[in-house]
């Protein structure tokens, strides 16, 4: 255990550099997926045939293929065509399209859950489609989306663990780096942890978001209170 | 466009010549014609399934009728007859015959993401282009008007459902509108607080000149507000006038026997 415990702090440089690609593609890969599902979950509501068919023939490709295929084709197949990319654009490019994919899913279907008065109401008063969707109902789509959204994001970090295939040295690859030095158990146990941590803090994240989304629709208390740490109990009763 | 005060008197605010709805295979109204006068208040009876909420839905654009025409102070809504046929009218036209229309709904809608005077001076703002300060202002004496002096800043989860439908009420007349559609605007709420909602439609009806096209199953509140009902069902008008004499003396047996029922009389 000792051995093991001097192996890995001789190999914490290596462990934190993998952990940095590993949020690097995370960070960048959700901010495109995030893009990429708002643009395309939109377009799947257009009335327009066009619009919408362009839309579900992408989020259908991206969804419907392999990621690893995707990753594949982005570093090893463009570049035969011409497009040479550096294996983190590459990444990026793979999960933000293919997390951006499903995401666009779940837009369409929060959009489409908004109740159908609140969009009644709009027209009712005469506001435009666009000022309608802005400020109407993306506002009450978004709590509806965050808990799933969540998921996606979770999904992502951990499906960054392949970019090893196309030599990046992530946390996975600076893993089984350290399984060398120590063992099996010991280096994939640390794994887990550090995957867990890594995810737990998304969640917070974007529980927290959701809070906020919800209490400014009148749902629930603010992000305020719920970060006070009151027991449940003492929040909801008068005295 | 004319304003509405340069039209002819006579012209009808809203008129509906030959107008078909269909939702699937259900013909919902048939060969519908009928005028609503400037500032008159109709109410619009009959047994559920009848089409009265239908006929409200067309006149907001949240339907689209099947075939005939609609003319709101004689202006086509949302289809016009080109050389014998049926054109659909473009979505800016429609949009400009809508904020002439208000409409207050059955459960509220007010927008969850806004306050109370958000949800008043939105549409004020961004559709009629009054400043805000104005619009604000005009916000506080709609609330003073419903009652909910101190309510600027309430959320609309933490009122009550009277409390919601009175600003919704507020929300409809901030856009001014000539005319006000009330779809069973106290179908949602609690016995007890029906009264409330009512007595403020009544104040409206006294002090406005809004064009009123009512369905509701509160028989007093029509007879109180209306100078016309129209008795509906199968999609057509079996009986219509005076409240006074279709509430007292109906000569269809249909009429009676609903308001038999309704009034558990």
């Amino acid at each position: 255990m000792n051995d093991d415990l001097s192996a890995l702090w001789a190999a914490i440089p290596q462990v934190l550099e993998g952990m940095g690609i590993t949020v690097t593609l995370t960070v960048l890969g959700s901010a495109l997926a995030f893009v990429v599902a708002v643009v395309f979950g939109l377009m799947a509501r257009s009335r327009t045939l066009v619009v919408r068919g362009f839309a579900r023939v992408v989020i259908e490709f991206f969804r419907g293929t392999s990621l690893v295929v995707q990753l594949y084709l982005f570093f090893f197949v463009l570049p035969q065509l011409g497009w040479e990319m550096s294996p983190i654009t590459a990444g990026v490019l793979a999960f933000g399209l293919n997390y951006g994919a499903y995401g666009a899913e779940v837009v369409r279907g929060s959009i489409a859950a908004v109740p159908a008065g609140q969009w009644e109401a709009s027209t009712a008063l005469s506001l435009s489609p666009v000022h309608r969707m802005r400020r109407i109902i993306i506002p009450q789509a978004w709590a509806l989306m965050i808990p799933s959204l969540n998921n996606l994001l979770i999904q992502l970090l951990k499906g960054t663990a392949i970019v090893g295939f196309i030599t990046l040295f992530d946390l996975t690859v600076a893993l089984d780096k350290l399984r060398i030095a120590t063992d099996l158990f010991f280096a994939y146990g640390f794994g887990l942890v550090l995957y867990f941590v890594l995810a737990y803090i998304l969640t917070l994240g974007m529980n927290a978001l959701e809070v906020r989304a919800k209490h400014r629709l009148g749902q629930g208390e603010s992000l305020r209170e719920a970060l006070s740490f009151r027991t449940p109990d003492a929040r909801g009763s008068v005295a | 466009m004319p304003s509405p005060h340069d039209l002819d008197p006579s012209t009808p605010a809203i008129r509906f010549e030959g107008v078909e709805k269909r939702f699937g295979d259900n013909v919902v109204l048939q060969g519908l014609d009928f005028e609503v006068a400037r500032g008159d208040r109709v109410t619009l009876i009959g047994p559920s399934g009848s089409g009265k909420t239908t006929i409200l839905r067309l006149v907001m654009t949240l339907e689209e009728a099947n075939e005939g025409y609609i003319f709101i102070d004689g202006e086509p809504l949302t289809h016009t007859r080109e050389g014998g046929k049926r054109v659909a009218l473009k979505e800016r036209h429609r949009n400009e015959m809508r904020k002439r229309i208000g409409m207050v709904f059955q459960q509220f809608n007010l927008f969850p993401n806004m306050t109370v005077m958000e949800n008043l001076i939105e549409a004020p703002v961004h559709v009629l282009g009054l400043s805000k300060a104005d619009a604000v202002e005009r916000g506080r004496e709609l609330l003073a008007r419903v009652g909910l002096v101190g309510k600027e800043d309430a959320h609309p989860s933490s009122l009550s459902g009277g409390q919601q439908q009175r600003v919704a009420i507020a929300r409809a007349l901030a856009m001014d509108p000539e005319i006000l559609l009330l779809d069973e605007v106290t179908s949602a709420l609690d016995p007890e607080i029906v009264g409330e909602v009512l007595e403020i439609l009544r104040d409206v009806a006294r002090t406005t000149d809004i064009t009123m096209l009512i369905v509701t199953h509160e028989m007093h509140f029509a007879r109180d507000v209306s100078n016309r009902v129209m008795m509906f069902d199968g999609g057509r008008v079996i009986e219509q006038g005076d409240p006074e004499t279709i509430f007292t003396a109906p000569t269809q047996e249909r009429t009676k026997s609903f308001l038999s029922a309704v009034l558990g009389a």
